[in-house]
Order: C-alpha cells, then structure tokens, then sequence
C-alpha cells in the first residue's frame, strides 16, 4: 500500500514538474509580448480598484442621504461626479486589458501555430508515417484551438479575479475586520462543494464520454459505409442499434449534465449564506454604530463581488489545466526531432546527368528489423531500372531513400557522383519527377496541380502534358475545364484520373530522372497502353526507377531488383536473372507465365 | 430552427417548468434587497436587533427556497435538453439514412459525422443554457424593474430607460459579432485543411520542394486567421465597459434622484440602498449573459448547419406498393412482350423468389415474360458536373443472362449499374426491372430484388454470420453456408476459429483484400436476388479462384440474371452479352466474337491484356 502511495507521490510530482515544463515554454512564448501583458496586469489591477472604489463612492453618498431634510447635497453631486469619472475609466482600462489579453493569447497561438506547421514541414518521414494524420491535425487545430481559450479565459478571469479578491478583502478589513472575517469563513464553503460535486460527477462524465464514444464509432461504421448500409437496406436494423446506444446515453448524460449543474446553485446559495452574513453582523454593528449605513452597503455590493472570482476561478483552474494539457501536446510536437538540417555548403545540383551510384548501403526503419543490407548499384545516365517482388515487399523503401525521405543507416547515394547528402534536398528532389501509386492532388484547381514543379508553365505546355497523360479529354469536360477547383485530396476525381492528372503533372515539369511507382495501377489498361508511348518518350535519356508489374517494362529493363522482405536478393538484367533460376525466375513463371 | 424547435415540443413540460423554476428562483433573489431594506430602515433606524435576525432568518429561507427551485430548474432544463438532442440525433441519423447516392456524394462523409456529434453536442449545451438562463436574465433585469417601479415611480423610471439602452449594446454586440465568429469558423477550417493537406502530401510537397511555399501560404491562412479573431475579440471586448458604463451612470443617477426623494421625504435612505442593489443585480446578469452569448453563437451557429442537412431532401420518391402492384398485374394481363430464351430457367427460379417472399411477382412468368433489365436511351448527368457521363444507352437483358461490362478508367461503368437498383436516378430516358420502371418500385421491392457487391469491399465489425445476415436477416446457417460456397469463400471460412462466428474487426482489417471480396459477394448471395451485380468485385482475386467463382454462378439452382463489371477481359469474355463503355457511350454490345470483330474499342482493351501472353510465348 505504502509502496504505491509513493508511486502515485512520484507520479504526482512528475506530472507537477511537467505542468511546470509546460508552464515555462508557455510563458517564453508570452514573453514576446510582454508590453502587452505589463499593460493587461496594470489595466486588471487599475480596473479591480477602480470597480471597488464605486461602492465605497456609493455608501459615502448614501451617508449623505439620511432623511427627509437631512440631505447633504454638495458632497453628494460632487460624489456623483466622482463615480461619472471612476466609471469611464474603469470602461476604459477594462477595455484595454481584454484587447491586450486578444492580442497575447491570439498571437501567442499564432506563434505556436506558425512553428507546429514549420515543423511539419520540416519533420522527418519517419515521424509523419508513424503518425495519423488525424492526431497531427488535431494537435495543430483542436489542442491549439483549446488552449487559446483556456489562455484567454485564464488571463481574463484569472487575473482579475485574483485581484478581486484580495482587493476586496483589502478593501473590508480597512473598513471593518470583524464583518470581514464573517465573509472570509463562509467562502471557502462555496469552494469545497464546487469541488465535492466536480468529484462526484467526474464518474458520470466518464460513463458519458466512453458511450459518446461508442456511439461516434457506430455513427462513422456506418454513415461511412451508408451506400452499403443502403444497398441491403439494413437502414432500420442500424438505427435499432443507434437508438440503443442514443438511450443509455440519453440516460447518463442526463445525470452527468444535472448533477454537474448543480455546482451553480449551490454555490450561489453559499453565496447567499455569505451575503446574509455580512448582513447580520454588519447591521448589529450598525445599531451600536460600528459602521454607518452606508458602508454596511458597501460590504453588501463587496460581499456579492468577492464570492463571485471564486466560482469562476474554480472553473479557470480546471480549463487552465486542460489548457496546459494541450499545451504539452503541442510542444510535444513542436520539439520533435527535425530532420538533419542542411549543411551550410550543400552542393545545389545542377545539370544532373543521371548517374546514380548507391555504395554500400545499409538501411532499415527499426533498428530491429534489418532490411537493406550491403546494397550496391551502378546506373549510368538513361538506364532503366526496374524493381520487382512480391507485394508488401518494401518496393517503396528504395524510393524513399532515392528522394532522400529516409536517410540511409551506413553506405552512400550519390547523383551525378555528389552524395545526396552534401546537396540540398530540394535539388535532389525536384532532379526526380516522381508519379506515386497513392495519387495525391493539393486542394486547387487542376491547372495549379499541374503547374506544381513548372510554375511558369504556358498554356500550350499545359495542355500538350495532360494530352500526353490522356487526361485533356477528361479535364475539358469538367465544369471549368482547367480551372476546376479540385476539393482536398482529389474529391470527386476518379482514381485513375487523378493518376493522370499526376503523370501529366511530371510530364510537365520533365526533371532528369524519374521514379515511377506502379504511376499506372488505377488506370485501366487500354488508356495505359495509350500512355505506354508517352512514358516511353518520356523516359528516353532519363535514368528512371520504375516500380513495375507489367512484364513489358520488366523485361526492357536495363537493371532488375528484386525484393523480398525489405531486401534486394537479387540483381541483373532479364535474361542473367532468368538464367540464374533463382526467385526472380520463379516469379516470373508463376506469375506470367500461365 | 423550426425545425430544432420542433424537437423541443415534446418536452414542452419540461421546457416550460425550467424557466418558470428559474424566474421562481429569480424572484425570491429579487425579495433579497427588499428584505435588507427593511432590515436598514426598520432594524438598524430602531436598534431591533432580534428584527434584523428574523430578516436575516428570512434570508436564509429564501435561499433556501431558491436553492429548491433553482435545482428543479436545472434537472427540467437538463431533461430537456439531452432528451430534445436524443431526438435530435435519432431524427437526424434516420435522416442521413434516407438520403439518396446523390445527397451523399454532395455532403461528404465526415461532414456528416461531425453534425451527428460534435455539432449535436454543442446544440444540446446551447438549449440547456437558453432554458437556464435565457429567460432567467430577462426575468430578472424586468423584475428589478418591477421592484424598482413598487419602492418609488420617479426613481423606477432611470431603469426604463436604462434597459432598452443595455439591450442595444448586448444584442447589437451579439449581432455584429454572430456573423463574425462564422468568418472565424471558416478561418480555422483553411488552417485545418492546409495542415491535412501538408500531412497527406507530404511526398509529393516535399519531392517538389514546395516546403517553404506551403510555409508561406499557411502563414497567410493564419495571419487571416488571427486578424479575424482580434476584431471579433475587439468588439467582444466591448460588451462588459460598455455595459458597466451604462449601470454605474444609472448608479449615480439613482443616487442623486434618490438624494432628491429622500430629502423630500418620499422614499427612506434603505430604498435607495435597495434601488442600488437593483441595478447592481442587472449588471451581474448582463454579465453572464455576455459571457453566454458564444456558447449560444456556437450553438446556433451548429443548429444551423444540421438544420442544413435535414433541408436537404432526398432527391427521390418511391413508387408506392399499391401503384406498383397494380403496374405488375397490368404486365401479366395485358403485357405482350417478347417471349425471351430464358424462360425455362427463369421459371426454374421460381422457388427463390419465393422464398424472397415478393408476393405476386411470381404470377408474370406464366403470361407475360419481360426482360430482366431494359435501358431505354438512358442518360446520367451526375449533379453539378459539366457533362453527361452516360448517355444514350440502349440494351436488354433477359432474365438469367450473364451480361459483362467493360470500359476504361471513367466510362461510366459504375454508373451504369448504380441505376439498376436506382441509386442514382437516370437523368433521361429510363430503366425498367422486370417490365416496371424503377422509379416505379417501393424500395424495398427494387432492393429485394438486385444484389449489389460493390467495388470497395465493405464489411462490419461483429461476425461473419452477423456480416452475412446484412443480406437476409433470417438465413440459416445452411442457406449461409451454401452462399459462401458459391462466393468461392467455404474454405477460408472453414479455417477461421468459430466459422461464421469468426470475429470480423471494423472495416474488415483482420482479413485479406481477396477474401473481403469473396464475403462481399457471399453476403449479396445469402439475400437470394434476381439479379446479381458484381462492380469489379473479383479484382483481388486471381484468376483461377475468379474463373471458379463464376462457373459457380453460372451453375446455381436457381438462375441469376448477372452483371459483371470488370477490366478483365477474360472476366467477362465468356457473358451472353458484353455491353463495352467508352467515354459514357455504348462502343459495342454482342458476345465476345462479334466485338472481338468489329468493335475498336473492345478490340483495344482484348489486346492490352492479352498481348502480354504473346510476349511470354516469344
């Protein structure tokens, strides 16, 4: 038991010491505005004493205004013209510390925005397929989203309340401390009940959320696949099952959303105990004239004002906290690894005539599993190199390393005799025009996908590619031809058509080198027989890596790889690899012969 | 918002009690500075100390009052609002169920999911708070006035003109910012999309070294972003100074009013404590309210977009029972058509459809026979496209055919059959199912009827039985069994733990492409159609296992009409009737030889694949 009272100790003493983390790197990042932070906590603390001088201004006056007869008007005009001038710069000051509280926790997360997506942008591989996009997403949008309210409503409430707070006491112990002392005992019963109820429902929250969960995992099963849902009309069955889970959660959100507003209440009625309090105390001292009644007034409107920070702040502690938690995701992110920076004196390569030397390479994803192990290869300029094996058999990895979106373990690539290493990566990149089996189009229209790698490309040039890519005929037919806007990630393409749209986009920009991943596996085989002559054009003179199923390209290969789990086992041209009667020639005989 | 409304109605109760339990409440913290102004003007002008303890005990007694009301109040408002969005969630998941291909297409799937959820989610918190404090702050900024206008008329009259002036500034504020915070919605949405974008491309970005553009235009996106935000921020800002203003100028107006009627005798010192305390009251609600108005922006901001979704109409009606029924006897009476070859089998089917249990469309066979399928100059233009992408087909099918369809990438071959079971609706000409037009059919008649296995291989997460039951919900385990077999899918079934009680995982993870296909096909078949549709559905299987699977359909008991939609020749080279798609028109129709002779097309798409034969015999 002692034993795991210390864990949970530890445990609690990390999670503190991260929060502290978080805490820190979020005030390094409020640091760039720390003017405007100076000014909120001036206009807060301005603010605060101003809102609680109008009621000491206002019992004063009242002081003043005793009977029928007995009213001293002079002073109580020259209040009232005090409590004019106290109240609009109160306004003032008020409206100055929300605008630089915007202007922090806005710019604060458009700072952290900014550097989420830099470091996307600069993330190695490796990170971005390890992760979903989704949870990526989420981090830069949905936590970022939340902490900028948690960071607005903490500045805005937090602040101010605090301030309220002990202003407030400030304020009634110099006005009288034995009333006082009645309103600082019974607050701090608001506060023990906000959090008895929180402890209480935090349960029925849970239950709430994993049936939410439940539900949204049946809604996307099934509004995702509705065509299927509708083609068996299984409509009424599925809603039979939706309705079930609607019910329990009906039930149990019911319960979490009452007992969770029962907080307000039963704060509000402490409050009340509170204000009845100061009223008892204060008007028994009144009578022996402790006070006058004026001031009894004063405590009553500080009595209303001072319990209030306190049910706000109980809410601002827990979105604070939520508010940090996010934070630490984002950071999360942001700290990541990058990829290797370029060197100052990368080589930038020019005029690369296509050569291609891999030397000793030894690569793998995980240090556990090892994948490709002493590889060499010669290409000389204009060679065709085809990778072949069965499917799921790291066809890719040699890719990845070729466009240097993983860098290899040991060994060395070298283009044009310049290792891939020393040059800047966008060089290497743009020298490769690559047509990938997952085809994927920016959100635009068709005309600035295709212009992607040729920016400055004519409208003849345009035109000429998506002809040569057979995707003019297509393209003419959408609504505004070229100038379609395409929706996120193709949208309403099919997926052959957006595979030409890919091919005809590298036909346009017609770097030296090519990859070819399966670039015609969506495309049905006649309009790929058709582009077969317009690759071919293409490849003349370009060294080009074609990861390829069709034997006609397999066979005119200058060099085949063949791999098998991740690795190159064999290496040859057609006829030496045939001749070898090793995998490749059983390959081949299984798959293309008969 | 009728329409949201109209979900509230069946809680009228409860929707009515909330508020009213509110302003109870409302009130007897509206007695509060009555009752301290006795205690001021009575207890402490005459020294009556047990009288200020019984006003004190009052005070109590009215929070504690309160405290019962307002706890009522929440539970009603509570039960109305996760009852009103149970409702909700049910109408509108009923709904999205009824909406056709088209209706789907335009919305997007995750569209849709966020409007069952999180759009939901915040409606169901904007109605708690609408019941919770919607009408509480107006109850209690009038009722102040009230109270004010009972202790003295002249002094009541600063809060008649202060109300109207605080409405203009909250509802203004809210106004000017409604729209505002949707521009702001938006904002977050580029941002969001830019980021996807960046993930899901990050290949390509990177291989065209467009890092530091990307960069640059996601720094636009966001700079417009917060620009955005910091002028709503802006004019938020101003509700609480402008309304504090406005309730401490009236403040100091009540004072010196006040001054004026005590020192004429009219009212005592307490009343103007009181009338203090009034206003004092109108501000605190105000300022919740403010800090309300964005959670009930966001609120109505989502009822608007799920408002959206039910606007949106299915964009087809069914024929009724009765209408089709009387069209199905008009057929077998007076229906002359062309005797088809088929005829034997098709009556040799008759128990199937038995046991389909569509009553009378038995009857039709022994008068009037009828084609299975007939396209009569059919034309699809889907919705918002530039052109048509069928056009002009015309073709027949008799019942039991094996009829192939082959095309190239976009002909139009999955349009084509998605009008069978009339997912789509042809945009001219017609198609008719056994005689009737489709338009004509009660759904569930037409579904009943065609079996549909589509491209994609969707299945379930629970068991094969349960995927399989999709199909027919009362099929035996023999009937099921007897459905795999033919679906080529017995072995593999056999080998699973539990067989048909085999767990499936969602999307059909834990099986391979091949075999998702093969259950797809199974689950079509456990449904017992007259017609069989198969969208390139055996593209994952080889052609041994393919070649098998359809001897099978060609041998079952009771013959099935069969559309096969390949880009494999050899798939679809053996059909009675070969319908070749080029660009959305027909290029061919007739069997095998007679397009291997005249038609390009076909000619064309026979060589691509076969060639390759030649080049292994060389």
């Amino acid at each position: 038991m002692s034993g795991n009272k210390e864990k949970n100790g530890n445990q609690k003493q990390e999670a503190y010491q991260a929060t502290r983390g978080t805490l820190g790197k979020v005030l390094r990042y409020i640091r760039r505005y720390w003017f405007f932070v100076a000014l909120s906590i001036l206009c807060a603390a301005v603010t605060v004493a101003l809102t609680l001088y109008v009621p000491i201004l206002t019992g004063d006056a009242i002081d003043y205004i005793i009977d029928k007869g007995l009213v001293d008007f002079d002073p109580v005009l020259s209040i009232v013209k005090k409590i004019v001038v106290v109240v609009l710069l109160t306004a003032v000051s008020q409206w100055l510390m929300n605008v630089s509280n915007n202007r922090i926790a806005y710019h604060v997360i458009h700072d952290i925005r900014r550097e989420a997506f830099h470091k996307i942008e600069i993330l190695p591989l490796k990170y971005i397929d390890g992760h979903s996009y989704g949870e990526v997403v989420s981090r830069v949008i949905a936590d970022v989203d939340q902490f900028s309210d948690g960071l607005l409503m903490g500045f805005t409430q937090l602040f101010t309340g605090v301030i309220t707070i002990l202003g407030t006491l400030l304020f009634m112990i110099s006005l009288n401390g034995k009333i006082t002392l009645v309103v600082v005992l019974v607050t701090p019963v608001s506060l023990f009940v906000a959090a008895f109820i929180a402890k209480k429902t935090y349960s029925m929250f849970k239950l709430q959320s994993e049936t939410r969960g439940e539900q949204t995992a049946l809604i996307d099963e099934m509004i995702g696949n509705q065509k299927v849902v509708q083609a068996f009309g299984q409509e009424d069955e599925v809603l039979e099952r939706f309705d079930e889970i609607n019910g329990r959660l009906e039930k149990c959100s019911l319960k979490a959303i009452f007992f969770s507003s029962t907080t307000n209440p039963a704060t509000r009625f402490v409050n009340s105990l509170v204000y009845t309090g100061v009223g008892l105390t204060g008007a028994i001292s009144a009578i022996s004239g402790g006070i006058t009644v004026g001031q009894l007034s004063c405590f009553l409107s500080y009595a209303n004002q001072y319990t209030k920070p306190f049910n706000e702040i109980s809410g601002v502690v827990t979105e604070l906290q939520n508010a940090l938690a996010c934070a630490a995701r984002i950071f999360e992110l942001i700290e990541e690894e990058p990829q290797i920076p370029e060197s100052q004196n990368a080589v930038v390569l020019k005029d690369v005539d296509g050569t291609v030397a891999l030397k000793d390479v030894y690569f793998s994803y995980t240090p556990k599993q090892k994948l490709i192990r002493d590889f060499n290869l010669s290409v000389k300029p204009g060679q065709r190199v085809a990778i072949v094996g069965p499917t799921g058999c790291g066809k890719t990895t040699v890719i990845n390393l070729l466009m240097r979106f993983y860098d290899v373990n040991s060994g060395s690539i070298k283009v044009s005799g310049t290792d891939i290493r020393e040059a800047t990566r966008a060089s290497l990149r743009t020298s490769f025009g690559m047509v990938l089996q997952e085809t994927w189009l920016a959100a635009g229209t068709i005309r600035e996908n295709l212009t992607m790698g040729k920016p400055d490309a004519s409208e003849e040039e345009i035109v000429a590619a998506a002809k040569a890519a057979h995707a003019h005929s297509f393209i003419k037919r959408l609504p505004q031809g070229y100038d379609t806007v395409i929706g996120e990630e193709g949208g309403s393409l099919s997926q052959g058509q957006k595979q030409l749209l890919c091919i005809a986009r590298v036909m346009l920009c017609l770097p030296p080198m090519l990859i070819l991943d399966e670039a015609t596996s969506s495309i049905d085989t006649r309009t790929e027989l058709k582009i077969q002559n317009a690759f071919a054009k293409m490849m003349e003179g370009r060294t080009s890596f074609i990861v390829a199923h069709r034997l006609s390209t397999i066979q005119t290969a200058d060099i085949i790889l063949v791999m098998k789990d991740g690795n190159i086992i064999e290496q040859g041209n057609h006829e030496t690899l045939l001749a070898k009667g090793g995998f490749y020639s059983n390959l081949y005989n299984s798959q293309f012969a008969q | 918002m009728k329409k949201l409304l109209s979900f509230l109605k069946d809680y009228k109760k409860e929707s009515i009690l909330a508020p009213l339990f509110k302003m109870l409440e409302a009130l007897f913290e509206l007695f509060v500075p009555l009752v301290m102004k006795k205690i001021i003007d009575v207890g402490i002008a005459n020294g009556d100390r047990s009288y200020i303890v019984r006003m004190c005990l009052l005070m109590v007694a009215l929070g504690v009052i309160g405290l019962i009301c307002s706890l009522t109040a929440q539970f009603f408002a509570a039960k109305a609002a996760v009852g009103c969005s149970t409702k909700l969630r049910h109408a509108l998941f009923a709904h999205i169920q009824g909406l056709t291909y088209s209706e789907i297409d335009d919305l997007g799937t995750s569209t849709m999911i966020t409007r069952m959820t999180s759009d939901i989610n915040q409606v169901q918190s904007g109605v708690n708070m609408v019941l919770r404090l919607f009408m509480r702050s107006p109850f209690i900024v009038f009722g102040a006035m009230i109270m004010a206008f009972t202790i003295d008329v002249k002094a009541a009259l600063i809060f008649v003109v202060t109300i109207p002036v605080l409405s203009v500034i909250v509802f203004g504020i809210m106004m000017i910012t409604m729209p505002l915070f949707k521009k702001v919605q938006k904002g977050l949405d580029r941002v969001l999309g830019k980021t996807r974008e960046n993930l899901t491309g990050v290949r390509v970005i990177r291989a065209f070294a467009k890092e530091e553009e990307e960069i640059a235009e996601f720094g636009e996106e966001n700079t417009a972003l917060t620009k955005l935000q910091m002028r709503v921020g802006r004019i938020s800002a101003l509700t609480n100074p402008l309304t504090y203003i406005v309730v401490n100028l009236s403040i100091a107006a009540l004072i010196w009013v006040g001054a004026l009627r005590v020192d004429a005798g009219i009212i005592t010192q307490g009343a103007v404590i009181a009338l203090v305390n009034y206003m004092s009251q109108i501000l605190v609600e105000l300022v919740k309210l403010a800090n309300l108005i964005v959670t009930i922006t966001k609120a109505l901001a989502c009822a608007g977009r799920i408002e959206k979704v039910f606007g949106i109409k299915p964009g087809m009606t069914y024929g009724d029972v009765a209408g089709y029924e009387k069209k199905k006897a008009a057929l077998r009476e007076g229906g002359a058509g062309i005797v088809p070859k088929g005829e034997q089998e098709k009556t040799a089917k008759e128990p199937g459809r038995m046991a389909n249990g569509s009553e009378g469309s038995r009857g039709m066979e022994d008068v009037s026979p009828v084609y299975a399928v007939e396209f009569k100059n059919v034309g699809l233009t889907y919705r918002g496209a530039g052109a048509e992408s069928l056009s002009g087909l015309n073709f027949k099918v008799k019942p039991g055919e094996t009829v192939g369809i082959i095309g190239g990438t976009g002909s139009g071959k999955t349009s084509l059959i998605n009008l069978i079971p009339r997912y789509y609706d042809a945009t001219e000409g017609e198609v008719l199912v056994d005689g009737i037009n489709v338009k004509d059919y009660p759904m569930e008649a037409l579904r009943d009827k065609v079996g549909m296995v589509m491209q994609k291989a969707v299945l379930f997460k629970g068991t094969i039985r349960q995927n399989l039951q999709w199909g027919r919900k009362d099929a035996t385990d023999e009937e099921m069994f007897e459905a795999l077999e033919i679906a080529q899918a017995k072995e593999f079934v056999d080998t699973k733990d539990g067989k048909l009680s085999a767990p499936i995982t969602q999307g059909g993870k834990n099986l391979s492409g091949g075999q998702k296909q093969r259950l797809t096909i199974a689950r079509a078949l456990v449904r017992k159609p007259e017609i069989l549709v198969l969208d390139d559905s055996a593209s994952a299987l080889d052609y041994a296992t393919d070649a098998k699977l359809r001897r099978a359909l060609r041998e079952m008991r009771e013959k099935l009409t069969v559309f096969i939609v390949s880009q494999r020749a050899a798939s679809i080279m053996h059909a009675d009737q070969i319908v070749v798609l080029d660009d959305g028109h027909v290029a061919g129709i007739g069997r095998h030889e007679e397009l291997l002779a005249n038609c390009d097309v076909y000619q064309e798409i026979y060589y691509s694949q076969f060639k390759k034969e030649e080049g292994k015999e060389a």
